[in-house]
């Protein structure tokens, strides 16, 4: 069939050219047609991009699909998220790979901001880690502050797994202990999974013991039935886990999108954009797994308060000489 | 009778040793030359230089009284036609292996059917087109390659030792073939048979050492030998 | 199968199927060489190849995301996260089993063809092709067994694609992330589907292994 197909062009070539094209350079440059075509095609969304970087357990949640979802719905424009580790996330926009960073660590967001890597943060979400465990609580720590938990799982020898992967509920983690001033690193019931929440949940389940966790990964998991374990601690300041964003600084790197960063980050800071983010999660599982921040910072309440002791830089959530002239989002 | 080819001088070095040395040849027109020798002698490197396949490494090759030339030696070697010492065959049907030659020189479909089938044919393996090369015998090998060889209408035909590893029935179908080219097709056949010689050849060369020490009428060699070289020669002494 | 999965297969057949046709063009003719012409250093080269055969694909997707990054030497091409690169970067990764199975085909090739399709009138060039024609059987299998070693690697897809849904998610990321964000059903009939690829296609291969 082939054969037929290469002499019927062979023929074509023939009447247009007016002369024989050998057969043999006939197939090699239909090779190399289909060849560039192909790889062009792939080449093709490289120019016209937003470039999201953000870490692995806030794109596992699957909120920013469903932001992405709405944000094309209204822009027509497609958001690629790139989904690493906390640091990994952060050094891609070091590098000029991202156009935006999504993170949950505030310390190292402000050494970026510091570092002039990024710019234009705003605060866009918050919600709880909590720490999950078996349902009859060998360790009794239903209801005690996250410090205080910690300390009677290490001294009651109840097993705990660690994600032990640097992500950024690791690092939640290991300032509560460093909080409870206890070294678990070595300790015979202290457990490094290395590896995601979901399977990290997995393996608290399969060995009944205690671990941190976010409430979206849980709630998916448990109510899948993939693992059965019970909310013990569901709040608390020392949980509290702040999601900022970021615009990668185009003095760095000039290849960036800076334009739709600036335009990203205002969607999601805006009305529409905070109501996206508490709708995710109401359908499925009838709360919502992150709750919008940009109004509450506006008040005077608890939370509030404790955002700002937790995520604010110098006073502000982003201070003014990182705000690369785009002021109008921080009135 | 006219000159087909013309050899004149050539010597042929490889590996560091001389195949040939100062040869000169006429092979004429139409005939059934025949160079017997014992083995190592030069004769499948002689007949590589006729078929153009080899380079010499000195001397001069004349084809029909034109100068043979690197320009000009593909041209050339589509009108010969060289059959080796054991079948090559392409992994393939035998049509195709027959038809490969006739391909390559522009024919296509009905013709080249029509030609693959009268091949085939001569050599009496009709009906062998759609079996895969490779998986016949020796004897029915040997004749595949002599009709691709044949397909092609060489205005010279080479063939190294065409019956040497055949039995006597196709080596007798084989000397028939070659018999009935004379005159339509110029045959030079390298062979050690000496009585092969004697049956089928206008001429016979003798080449020992890679030189041709007498070339001459079949009577000239081996009934009357022109002195006790060749004598002994025609009697195989040195094989 | 559903629309995911189908996107995911779909787009791996087509990455790393491109990915094989771009190494061809390269590989194909330097194979040639090195299986027809006799020359010095030839030995080296083919052994150079044979050495690259297990050469991580992490090792190679990092380098590669290196060269890629807009900060890279090749980064005004932003090729980075786009199935370009995931097809740049396996398109290397096959370029020493290719090379190294089709030199093999071609050395396998009966020395005699050679001339013998000179003396029935080919060209030297002619002649190249007829040896690869008859190579056809090996080449069939590097060719197969280059693609499978093209979709089932991960490191390139990872590194130089980030796993990006709708553009750059392939079958090995699918799978190797897919879990963790608890699609393990979709992980699973990913792998499935990846394991029949792979099988069907070396049992094709093998029935062109040998004479």
């Amino acid at each position: 069939m082939i054969v037929n197909l290469i002499k019927f062009i062979k023929l074509m070539c023939l009447r247009l050219l007016g002369f024989q094209v050998k057969k043999s350079a006939l197939v090699a440059i239909l090779l190399i047609v289909v060849v560039s075509l192909s790889v062009s095609l792939g080449a093709f969304r490289g120019q016209n991009r937003l470039i999201v970087s953000t870490t692995t357990s806030l794109y596992d949640t699957g909120l920013l699909d469903f932001i992405a979802e709405r944000y094309f719905q209204l822009y027509h424009i497609k958001l690629d998220f790139i989904a690493a580790g906390t640091g990994q996330a952060l050094e891609h926009a070091r590098r000029g790979d991202a156009d935006v960073v999504l993170t949950h660590s505030p310390s190292l967001e402000r050494q970026f901001l510091k570092e002039r890597v990024v710019g234009v943060r705003k605060i866009i979400a918050y919600n709880f880690f909590i720490i999950v465990g078996p349902g009859e609580d060998p360790a009794g720590i239903k209801g005690l502050p996250p410090v205080r938990a910690l300390t009677k799982i290490a001294t009651s020898g109840v097993t705990w797994i660690s994600r032990g992967d640097n992500s950024g509920t690791h690092l939640k983690e290991k300032s509560l202990w460093e909080k409870a001033g206890i070294q678990p690193a070595g300790q015979e019931w202290y457990i490094e999974s290395g590896t995601g929440m979901g399977p990290t949940l997995q393996i608290a389940n399969e060995k009944g013991a205690y671990t941190l966790t976010d409430t979206g990964t849980y709630l998916k998991y448990q109510k899948e039935g993939l693992i059965n374990l019970a909310p013990l601690i569901e709040s608390g300041e020392d949980l509290l886990n702040v999601y900022s964003v970021m615009a990668v600084n185009p003095e760095e790197n000039r290849q960036v999108n800076f334009s739709g960063a600036v335009a990203f980050i205002a969607f999601l800071t805006s009305e529409e954009g905070q109501k996206t983010i508490e709708d995710f999660g109401k359908e499925e599982f009838g709360v919502s797994l992150f709750n919008p921040a940009v109004q509450l910072l506006r008040t005077d309440s608890a939370v509030a308060e404790w955002i700002r002791d937790y995520a604010f830089i110098e006073n502000s959530e982003c201070p003014p000489e990182y705000r690369l002239g785009q002021e109008g989002l921080y009135q | 009778m006219a000159v087909h080819m013309k050899l004149h001088r050539v010597t042929r070095r490889y590996d560091g040793i001389t195949a040939l040395s100062e040869v000169d040849l006429e092979v004429k027109n139409g005939e059934v030359l025949t160079i017997i020798g014992p083995n190592g002698a030069g004769k499948t490197t002689l007949l590589r230089i006729l078929a153009l396949l080899d380079e010499p490494s000195s001397g001069e090759i004349s084809y029909r009284g034109q100068r043979v030339d690197r320009s000009s030696v593909q041209e050339y070697r589509k009108r010969i036609t060289m059959v080796f010492q054991r079948p090559v065959l392409f992994n393939d049907t035998v049509f195709e292996n027959i038809a490969y030659g006739l391909r390559l020189r522009g024919l296509e479909g009905e013709e080249v059917a029509q030609r693959v089938n009268d091949a085939l044919s001569s050599v009496m393996l009709d009906g062998f087109g759609s079996r895969p090369a490779k998986k016949l015998s020796g004897g029915e090998q040997q004749r595949v390659v002599l009709a691709r060889a044949l397909a092609l209408e060489p205005e010279l035909l080479l063939l190294d030792e065409p019956t040497a590893n055949l039995d006597p029935t196709n080596a007798h179908i084989v000397e028939r073939i070659i018999k009935n080219l004379r005159g339509r097709t110029t045959v030079v056949v390298a062979t050690h048979n000496i009585f092969q010689a004697r049956r089928l050849s206008d001429r016979v060369g003798c080449l020992l050492n890679g030189k041709i020490i007498d070339i001459d009428r079949p009577r000239n060699i081996f009934i009357k030998p022109k002195n006790e070289i060749i004598r002994k020669f025609a009697r195989g002494e040195f094989f | 199968m559903s629309e995911q999965l189908l996107d995911i297969v779909l787009r791996s057949l087509w990455i790393s199927g491109t990915a094989l046709l771009l190494s061809l063009l390269w590989s194909l003719p330097l194979a040639l060489i090195l299986g027809l012409r006799r020359f010095r250093g030839r030995n080296t080269i083919i052994s150079f190849f044979n050495a690259m055969l297990g050469v991580p694909t992490v090792a190679l997707g990092l380098f590669l995301y290196l060269l890629f990054s807009r900060r890279g030497a090749l980064g005004a091409f932003s090729l980075l996260y786009t199935p370009t690169a995931i097809m740049i970067g396996q398109a290397i990764l096959i370029t020493p089993i290719l090379i190294s199975l089709l030199t093999s085909a071609i050395e396998a090739v009966d020395p005699r063809i050679r001339d013998l399709a000179r003396t029935l009138g080919a060209s030297e060039r002619q002649a190249s092709l007829t040896i690869l024609r008859e190579a056809r059987k090996g080449s069939i299998l590097a060719g197969v067994s280059a693609f499978n070693r093209a979709i089932a690697e991960l490191g390139i897809a990872l590194m130089l694609g980030g796993n990006i849904e709708g553009l750059t998610r392939v079958m090995t990321t699918q799978i190797a992330l897919g879990v963790n964000r608890g699609e393990i059903i979709l992980s699973l009939e990913a792998t499935l589907v990846l394991l029949a690829i792979v099988f069907t296609l070396t049992l094709i291969a093998n029935r062109f292994r040998g004479d």
